[in-house]
């Protein structure tokens, strides 16, 4: 059975998908035969393909190591790929840029900036004078519930707030591609799941691309439109799942069947594909 | 499943394990529980949250020291340490009265104070630039680094007659000597802020849109501050014992010119004097730029 017969098979059929508000035109992404080789045994990512449509919402998932995070630097400009090309809206990235927003793991603001100044570093460097900088800035913390803080040093705020500041930070220039890699991962369910349920409604506002990394398969299932797996060691991307929750998805749709039967389906495409991926390296090796 | 499906489990049940509703708690939990703000100051340890105790001991301490030279003097104490023929503190006090009723001894210190904001003002541009300079790159590292290693275990003292022989005037003589002890602990300093400067932060400020300056100036500098400010109070007290030694040249003025002639006059009370004046501009200083640093290291009192 092909690949595509199986995905038929397991996968409810299109359609149920969420209407976005507007239709973003921004934040195409091409992916195209990409190798990162940084001279270990093996390439870290290893003829990836991936095409996403601007206002898709991603979730790269994978075991650790697997390359999840070489893959998206080469989106955000950190990595250039050993072979083959990243374009966004046709432009091939070779260096990070202002339309692409990182959101990283660890806590990432500047320590010696306030909150405010965090936020708005990206509209200063953008040319922006400091009161206007500023003035996106509490606009965009205001979104994600922070205002009391801006004048305060990041040092002062728990792990889930520094995160809300670090995607504030990255949309304050508006950018057309978020990518977050495993941004959740070290804060606790409560404040996960608040998070998550946080991030979709701004990426419904925003209309932005999201490349979200995860190690987690309900994070994924629940935050994405598709599930794209990356398959340990090799670097190999080995399933691109469709994910047909409708939206906007509340913390309450992880009970629900259809939110049940869809993990079922993915981690189900996951084993399968994994084993296929074993199977092919076995019998080239 | 995850943690985080059975906590909205529980909040879907609309009840608690005690029985009690939690339709709305599962945000006001997210926000009182795990989103617990640090308190605006750390709480602070008992010692220091009574900082006069430690003055006071401080206090008490440097009496104590007085008054144990005091007795060792006046009983010419001789044992491994002799204390012969130096002067008790009560002579010493007299003629330091003495001394600041003249207008020659507020010359020698303003003259050495002088001294040491040039000498210092120049240590540390230098020190911060080069030190910057050799973290962001490799190559001008390797070019300085051998140098500042072989040149900074020599003492002051030794640079004289090379100093006299180099340079035009005997004033450039001893701010040379003085500036160049205070540049090793600034510049190394300095790098070490540098060199530690986390790759996350310069990723961010790239994604933002930062350039080279602009990731100098918003992150490398701020990062590195830290160390730089460290460096800076290091190299102050530094600069006062490079001054001593460069004094020698001066013919006239300088709380270490005063000091040496003092010596080669031997005059036990000045010579005291002298001494223990360098060391209190020493602290004085010190303690002046650690002040001056502490605005701009605010931040990191919420870090810890
Ligand atoms: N700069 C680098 N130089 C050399 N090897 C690297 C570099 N960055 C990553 N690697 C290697 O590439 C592989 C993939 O790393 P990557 O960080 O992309 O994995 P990941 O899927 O993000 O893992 P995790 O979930 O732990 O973050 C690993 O084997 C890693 O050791
Ligand atoms: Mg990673």
């Amino acid at each position: 059975m092909s690949t595509e017969e199986l995905k038929a098979k397991l996968l409810p059929p299109l359609g149920k998908t969420h209407k976005m508000r507007y239709k973003p035109e921004k934040g195409h992404i091409q992916i195209e035969n990409v190798s990162v080789d940084f001279g270990g045994d093996v390439f870290a990512v290893n003829d990836a393909f991936l095409e996403i449509m601007p206002g898709e919402f991603v979730c790269l998932l994978g075991p650790s190591g697997c390359g999840k995070s070489t893959l998206m630097n080469t989106v955000a400009g950190f990595v250039n790929p050993t072979y083959g090309s990243v374009k966004v809206d046709g432009m091939v990235i070779d260096k990070p840029g202002q339309d692409r927003g990182m959101v990283f793991q660890q806590h990432s603001l500047f320590p010696w900036k306030t909150v405010c100044d965090n936020v708005a570093f990206g509209p200063l460097m953008d040319g922006k004078g400091i009161d206007s900088a500023r003035s996106t800035a509490r606009s965009l913390l205001e979104m994600v519930g922070l205002s009391a803080y801006e004048k305060r040093f990041p040092g002062v705020l728990s792990g889930g707030m520094k995160q809300r500041v670090g995607i504030a930070r990255a949309l304050a220039n508006y950018p057309s591609v978020l990518l977050m890699d495993e941004p959740f991962g070290a804060l606790d369910a409560q404040t996960r799941a608040m998070m998550q349920e946080n991030l979709l409604q701004i990426w419904e506002e925003f209309g932005i691309t999201v490349i979200f990394v995860t190690h987690d398969i309900d994070e994924a299932v629940f935050l994405a439109d598709r599930v794209v797996v990356m398959s340990a060691s090799p670097g190999r991307l080995i399933a691109d799942i469709k994910i047909t929750l409708p939206r906007p998805r509340l913390a309450e749709v992880v009970t629900s069947e259809d939110y049940i039967k869809a993990k079922k389906q993915c981690m189900d495409l996951i084993r399968l594909e994994s084993m296929r991926a074993f199977e092919q390296q076995r019998t080239t090796a | 499943m995850s943690k985080q499906s059975s906590a909205v489990i529980s909040k879907v049940d609309g009840l608690t394990k005690d029985g009690t509703p939690v339709i709305e708690a599962g945000e006001k939990q997210a926000t009182t529980s795990s989103e617990v703000v640090k308190p605006l100051r750390p709480v602070k340890s008992r010692v220091a949250s009574r900082p006069w105790d430690r003055y006071l001991v401080r206090t008490l301490s440097i009496i104590g020291a007085v008054v144990i030279w005091y007795l060792c003097s006046v009983n010419h104490v001789s044992f491994i340490v002799s204390f012969e023929n130096v002067p008790d503190p009560l002579v010493v006090g007299d003629q330091f009265l003495f001394l600041l009723g003249t207008e020659e001894f507020y010359k020698h210190i303003g003259v050495s104070i002088g001294r040491i904001l040039i000498s210092f003002g120049i240590a540390s541009v230098l020190g911060v630039a080069v030190g910057i300079l050799m973290g962001r790159s490799r190559i001008v590292a390797d070019v300085i680094m051998p140098h500042i290693e072989i040149l900074r275990p020599i003492p002051a003292v030794a640079w004289i007659p090379l100093a006299i022989l180099m340079l035009p005037t005997e004033e450039s003589s001893i701010i040379f000597i003085t500036a160049l002890g205070a540049f090793f602990p600034v510049v190394l300093s300095t790098l070490h802020g540098v060199e530690q400067s986390s790759e996350v932060y310069v990723r961010a400020a790239r994604s933002l849109g930062a350039g080279k300056m602009a990731i100098l100036r918003h992150v490398v500098l701020p990062g590195a501050l830290p160390n730089i400010m460290s460096g800076l109070a290091i190299g102050m007290g530094v600069a006062w014992f490079s001054l001593l030694a460069g004094e020698i040249i001066s013919g006239q003025y300088g709380i270490g010119y005063f000091t040496w002639n003092a010596y080669s006059l031997v005059e036990y009370e000045n010579i005291v004097i002298g001494m223990l004046t360098i060391g209190g501009l020493g602290t004085t200083s010190t303690w002046l730029v650690k002040q001056a640093s502490k605005p701009a290291l605010r931040w990191q009192e919420s870090e810890r």
